[in-house]
């Protein structure tokens, strides 16, 4: 059996998308990720369909810079072999179908609740009675840390398994921002209430979400995208990136009790954040992105501004990157901490940062390039120690990656154009659009009806791959030494739990 | 008495100037220096809430911690001024009053039940345990070299002439003001700032606790800073007359302050598992004093 084969942003008609029984299907899609390094799955799930559960998979592939597709009709009532089984990147993929429809699947390693959806299909599954891992021993204690955690961050459930100081095992539980999300989606509402809802998927990724969303409908609607809209997408997408790279800088700082870096970065964010509000209006992007439409033509007078902002932010930034990174007693606490091997990253399917700092090559701006990201190359940064200190290395390059290429984006500014209106969306067409937001890659999935009206709606946050890689990096580590890892991924609740 | 009423004075200024440190070295203005003072206040006119599961120990403890500092603040002389209690082996006293508040602080925090509060109080307790041999190996060099055991004779005795004492008495500041910062839990050891819960060592320990009782521990935390700064004051000012002594005592104590706020605002604290390395390398130091006594006395060799 062959997959259709898509581009990224690209819509095709549903019914173009080759079903096929679930033997195939399984063959097929294990066999396009399995030892292939440069492709992986950026989205698996189901919609219902009639008694049935109709299963889309969506693998991409890095070097052709294309999006295997194909689709299977399941029995809820039958038992399946898990994709799982044999690759562990489908393990969160399969939860979520499982606990969303009820699919069965005979030989699911982890067959646990993933974010305790209002219609799943077990309702008996409950925040209060997941299925802890534990080990029985004298030696051994349990740690419980949160739902609700001593700082401003959102809620989560840690439970290790810690050997004195070590920990042995962490299991993450989340679900507690669970808001339907992509239920709201298929409520008949406005483009701009559904714009809205996009920026609210997690915080500090507006631009990333809004991005996605946007790319969706323009593909649905046949929409073509001028210079000026791809512009401001990139600015903004790229300004998002910097800005959260050196907040996240700060509070490494902040958890190792460096009380320099952890103020002079971020000092260094505010001017970033600053520029957005001067832009927007709004100091997260909010209202920036929107479909068919540039809302904040990015002009001259902005294009000098930001110049001159990068100018004196380039500078401080440089020199407090020098004295953290020849900091003995810092690069005590970041080096050989919280290690995911390259094999564990692989295989787990991580995306993003994550994935860039465990040598797995992985970003969307090089292997899936929309818009200007054609015009600009991007070469990814890859660390390959997997380490604390690569990931707050990489943070720390792909701010300078980025300021020389928001110098050279706004050296030039294109023509400016009129906002053209949009068509409606047409019908019965599945778009999907991935975009690598400063976490990592975004994508989001559209299915639409007979009469254009959105009938599924997928987001798939970076965050949903990766919290198990942070689960896996702290093992062995000492448990004193967590947050310091779970800060160095900055992953998303919200995100993962929709 | 007059070491007491220089100690309070002390406490009272101590620890808000490390704040304050802190703060102008991180660009910003920071809070008053009697800002803990105030908080500490605060907290004294309130009630306390105490947790369901905890049983007497947990109530009795904060007093008995708040005690235990004002027991070993009696002994801690200044210069040729005795201290309120003053006896051959006091020092050891001293060590040991300290230790069973410390006592009382652990087991209140293993009396919550919680994982956190056991961690934080088995931390705590490796600590001090690692710590206990510097300071009996300076102390019984000191007594060795002036030929007392009280602190007061101790001090007064030692005299700073040769080359070979002043060494000393640099190593004797360095292990005596790192024992301050472990038993304080300030930074490299410890970060009292932090707010994760996994990584606190005294904080973690006093999560519980709230309103007067967390006052009495705040209040003793001042002090003890102020007793370890006296001690180390004593190591210069043995004849100095007092109107010397006293604003010697008063810059000593500033000048302490402001070097564990730069310390806290130019490092990161350390890993937990090169906290114990650090802190028997106090021990090794405090053993190069030992020698250094055995030299000067011409025992050795």
């Amino acid at each position: 059996m062959q997959t259709l084969q898509i581009k990224n942003n690209q819509s095709v008609p549903v019914s173009e998308i080759p079903g096929m029984d679930y033997g195939a299907f399984f063959d097929l899609n294990t066999g396009l990720v399995d030892r292939k390094s440069q492709r992986h799955c950026v989205n698996y799930f189901g919609i219902p369909d009639g008694g049935r559960i109709l299963l889309f998979c969506c693998i991409a592939d890095d070097d052709e810079q294309i999006i295997h597709l194909s689709s299977c009709r399941v029995n809820p009532t039958q038992k399946y072999a898990s994709f799982t089984a044999r690759l562990f990147c489908f393990e969160k993929f399969e939860r979520e179908i499982h606990e969303n429809f009820g699919i069965n699947y005979s030989d699911h390693p982890w067959l646990k609740p993933v974010r305790y959806a209002f219609d799943r299909a077990d309702k008996s599954q409950t925040i209060a009675n997941y299925p802890f891992y534990s080990i029985d021993s004298e030696e051994l204690h349990e740690v419980g840390v949160g739902p609700i955690h001593a700082g401003i961050i959102e809620p989560g459930h840690f439970r290790f398994i810690c050997n004195g100081e070590q920990i042995l095992h962490l299991e993450i539980q989340l679900g507690y921002q669970h808001r339907g999300i992509e239920k709201l989606y298929l409520k008949p509402q406005k483009l701009s209430q559904l714009a809205t809802l996009a920026e609210n998927i997690t915080g500090d990724t507006v631009v990333g979400h809004s991005t996605a969303f946007a790319q969706v409908w323009e593909s649905l609607c046949g929409f073509e995208t001028t210079p000026n809209m791809d512009l401001s997408r990139i600015v903004a997408l790229e300004l998002e990136r910097i800005a959260i790279h050196t907040g996240d800088l700060s509070a490494a700082c902040t958890d190792i009790a460096y009380q320099l870096g952890s103020s002079v970065y971020g000092r260094l964010r505010t001017p970033i954040v600053n520029f957005m509000q001067e832009w927007c209006g709004n100091r997260l992007s909010k209202g920036l992105i929107r479909p068919g439409q540039d809302r904040f033509p990015f002009t001259q007078e902005l294009a000098d501004r930001l110049s001159s902002i990068l100018d004196i932010f380039e500078p401080d930034f440089t020199e407090m990157n020098k004295q953290l990174f020849s900091l003995p007693s810092a690069l005590s606490r970041f080096e050989r901490t919280g290690v995911v091997s390259v094999a564990d990253a692989a295989s787990i399917g991580v995306v993003g940062m994550a994935a860039r700092t465990s040598g797995v090559n992985r970003d969307i701006r090089s292997s899936h390039p929309t818009g200007l990201y054609n015009e600009i190359r991007h070469e990814a940064i890859v660390k390959h120690h997997g380490d604390v200190y690569s990931r707050v290395q990489l943070r720390k390059n792909e701010v300078i990656q980025s300021i020389g290429y928001l110098r050279r984006l706004i050296a030039g500014l294109p023509v400016k154009t009129e906002n053209i209106g949009l068509k409606s969306p047409s019908s019965n067409m599945f778009a999907l659009s991935l975009v690598e937001g400063w976490r990592g890659e975004i994508c989001h999935c559209a299915i639409t009806g007979t009469k254009g009206e959105l009938i599924h709606y997928k987001i798939k946050d970076p965050s949903f791959h990766n919290w198990l890689a942070l689960a896996l990096s702290v093992r062995n580590n000492e448990i004193s030494d967590f947050p310091i890892c779970n800060k160095s991924f900055n992953l998303s609740y919200s995100g993962h739990d929709l | 008495m007059l070491s007491i009423l220089l100690i309070i004075l002390a406490a009272f200024f101590f620890t808000g100037i490390i704040i304050r440190t802190k703060s102008l070295a991180s660009g910003r203005k920071g809070p008053g220096i009697l800002q803990p003072i105030r908080d500490v206040i605060r907290l004294f006119r309130k009630g306390v809430v105490y947790s369901e599961t905890t049983s007497f120990v947990f109530q009795l403890a904060p007093t008995v911690y708040f005690a235990s500092v004002v027991m070993a603040m009696l002994v801690v002389p200044f210069g040729q001024s005795r201290g309120v209690l003053s006896f051959n082996g006091d020092f050891i006293f001293f060590a040991y009053v300290l230790a069973l508040g410390k006592f009382f602080s652990i087991i209140a925090a293993l009396d919550t039940g919680s994982s956190f509060e056991g961690m934080g109080a088995s931390r705590e307790a490796l600590y001090s345990m690692f710590a206990e041999p510097a300071f009996f190996i300076l102390m019984g060099s000191l007594a060795l070299l002036s030929g007392h055991t009280s602190f007061q004779e101790i001090f007064a005795y030692l005299h700073i002439g040769s080359q070979i004492s002043y060494a000393l008495a640099a190593l004797a500041t360095f292990v005596l003001l790192m024992i301050a910062m472990i038993e304080n839990s300030r930074m490299p050891i410890d970060d009292p700032k932090t707010h994760l819960e996994l990584t606190m060592i005294h904080e973690v320990m006093i999560l519980d606790n709230s309103g007067f009782d967390l006052g009495l521990i705040l209040t003793a935390g001042y002090l003890k800073f102020a007793i370890y700064g006296a001690l180390i004051v004593n190591l210069f000012i043995g004849v100095i007359p007092y109107q010397y002594a006293i604003p010697a005592f008063f810059a000593i104590q500033f000048l302490i302050a402001a070097t564990i706020g730069m310390i806290e605002s130019f490092m990161a604290r350390f890993r937990m598992s090169h906290n114990p390395q650090f802190i028997v390398v106090l021990t090794s130091v405090s053993l190069l004093i030992f020698f250094g006594v055995l030299l000067i006395l011409q025992k050795f060799i």
